[in-house]
């Protein structure tokens, strides 16, 4: 009886710890609100979101952040639209076509890549990318949507190339002969029986490399410009909200209206990775890979 | 026909364009740090705490500070992630419960680097009044890190083959002793490799750490986990940014980097080549 009783306190035991990661994302959720929503005593939610102006340190101060999520959303977008191509065909690459040593190098390189630190591609982006572009195209500064679109997608490509490369990896091989059989050639079968039964842990993949992109930081906050404005050219600079927070919580006095609007701007990030998570999980799961089973 | 074998051709090539651009990144991001910062690695540099507002010396305090914030990151990550993992992996049944466990788990590795940065200041510095020190930065970087410990240790558990279980299980040994004896030994090798990564993730970190530990400089080295410490990556963001001889100190700058890379990247590398070892030196 002992025995029994020890294990099942053991078993709680276990539980209460796998239960941790549930209570630190309340405790996130409850200490961004805390110090966040003091803020919308000054300003309404609606006026905070799409209000076009973002002054904090002016008197009177405007705390508008629709600048800042209009920066995040574009950076976002464009350097997804680099990655995806990248990253969902290396990965077609490594598990359809390279033969089994170019493989066993590619997969640890992305694996490396996805590992080197954020700051350090923000000082690439600032002190190669930037002069670059800045002379080519004859800009006034280097610090734009692209420069941050094409680092962030670096940071992206990975999470992208490793998640698809495991959905296409779980593609039953009977699909790919019966495809061969009837005479497709390789790219034919690729293209349409393998893409298309791996397509729900592909835009997993997708979007957990868009949440990867809009929650980076420090790439943004060195590389996009930091201009608290709707951009008007792809050379333009933004200010997306993680670079926002970053570079102005040092300044901002504690508990001050602006410390408050800066964990309010927390909030709407977080709110943001979280539906994008939340869609990840519910495509992951909803839309499971068919197996040969149901042939 | 024609067109059919032009098609395969440009599909081929565009997919192995794609693999050589990434391969390609990798390889002229390290060869131009590698090329750019080598120059300004000396032994006085990895010795010596900067001098002259920073313009000069070394970068021994930012990496003596990494080095206390990763160790106690992955002090805290390490048991909680194995535990977890433990549940996951060996007693949780398919079902409601599990399934909210691993949508927060999932959530959690979704968290902006950023927002666990505002979290740090929120619950440790402010809250906790820790203050902007050793123990809030660790803290916030274990929390960081917790979903790969977690991926690793499950990873690492599921693999060891449930026959191993099934034997304990039949000789009348309870589940924990079998956990603990059996299950835990064999899954041990795999579980620190994956963690290697977290460390790895935990060193490089910028954003988490700015309003939790790191400082632009300290004149003294930290005595305790109440103090504020330098860290690399925050140093390289700092001297890149907000120094007023920025292009003076360029090689400085190059040579964190490159310290802090191969760093990173050589933990990333170690952690690798042991799992592909462990991998093809399955005892079962």
């Amino acid at each position: 009886m002992t025995r029994k009783l020890k294990e099942i306190i053991i078993k709680r035991i276990f539980f209460l710890f796998a239960c941790v990661s549930i209570l630190i994302l309340a405790l996130i959720v409850t200490f961004l609100f805390r110090e966040g929503i003091p803020i919308f005593r000054m300003v309404s939610v609606r006026d905070f979101l799409f209000g076009s102006e973002w002054y904090p340190t002016f008197d009177p101060p405007a705390f508008g952040i629709w600048p800042l999520i209009v920066g995040s959303f574009i950076v976002t977008f464009f350097s997804t639209m680099i990655a995806v191509p990248l990253g969902v065909l290396s990965a077609v690459y490594i598990s359809e076509i390279a033969p089994r040593p170019i493989k066993e190098i590619l997969k640890p390189v992305i694996e490396l890549l996805a590992g080197i630190p954020s700051v350090v591609l923000g000082f690439f982006g600032m002190v190669v990318l930037a002069p670059w572009l800045q002379d080519t195209f004859d800009l006034p500064t280097g610090l734009n949507i692209v420069n941050a679109s094409l680092m962030l997608a670096l940071m992206a490509v990975p999470t992208i190339s490793s998640i698809s490369e495991d959905a296409l990896y779980a593609v039953p091989r009977e699909f790919k002969e019966a495809s061969y059989a009837l005479g497709a050639t390789k790219s034919e079968t690729i293209l349409k029986v393998i893409i298309p039964s791996a397509l729900s842990g592909i835009s997993t993949a997708v979007i957990l490399g868009m949440a990867r992109a809009i929650g980076e930081t420090m790439v943004v906050l060195m590389v996009a410009g930091g201009a608290a404005a709707i951009p008007e050219s792809l050379f333009d600079s933004v200010r997306p909200m993680p670079a926002s927070i970053a570079a102005e919580m040092g300044e901002a006095p504690f508990r001050s209206e602006h410390y408050y609007a800066l964990f309010a701007t927390g909030i709407v990030l977080f709110l943001l990775t979280l539906a994008f998570n939340l869609i990840a999980d519910y495509v992951a799961n909803k839309f499971k890979e068919v197996g040969s089973g149901t042939l | 026909m024609r067109w059919r074998y032009f098609k395969e051709a440009l599909f081929f090539g565009l997919v192995r364009l794609s693999a050589l651009i990434i391969a390609g990144a990798l390889g002229g991001l390290l060869f131009y740090i590698v090329w750019h910062g080598i120059g300004a690695i000396s032994w006085d540099f990895l010795t010596l705490p900067p001098v002259d507002s920073m313009t000069k010396g070394g970068i021994m305090p930012a990496i003596l500070g990494t080095l206390y914030l990763t160790i106690g990151a992955i002090v805290i990550a390490l048991p909680l992630g194995i535990m977890s993992a433990i549940y996951l992996t060996e007693y949780a049944k398919q079902g409601p419960a599990m399934r909210v466990i691993r949508i927060g788990v999932n959530c959690l590795a979704g968290v902006p680097s950023i927002v666990f940065g505002l979290f740090g200041l929120g619950l440790f510095v402010v809250f906790l009044q820790f203050g902007s020190c050793i123990l809030s930065g660790a803290l916030t970087l274990g929390i960081l890190i917790l979903p790969t410990i977690i991926g690793a240790s499950e990873e690492a558990l599921k693999s060891v083959p449930q026959t191993f279980r099934e034997a304990s299980l039949a000789l009348g040994v309870s589940k924990w002793q079998t956990i603990y004896r059996i299950v835990l030994p064999s899954a041990l090798p795999g579980i620190l490799t994956g963690s290697i990564l977290g460390i790895g993730r935990a060193a490089g970190e910028t954003a988490p750490i700015m309003f939790t530990a790191a400082a632009f400089y300290t004149a003294r080295l930290p005595s305790s986990i109440f103090d504020e410490v330098m860290a690399l990556p925050f140093h390289i963001y700092v001297l890149a940014t907000a120094g007023t001889h920025i292009e003076a100190t360029r090689p400085i700058q190059y040579g964190t980097v490159l310290v802090l890379v191969g760093l990173v990247l050589g933990v990333d590398l170690i952690a690798i080549i042991i799992r592909s070892t462990l991998r093809k030196r399955k005892r079962w």
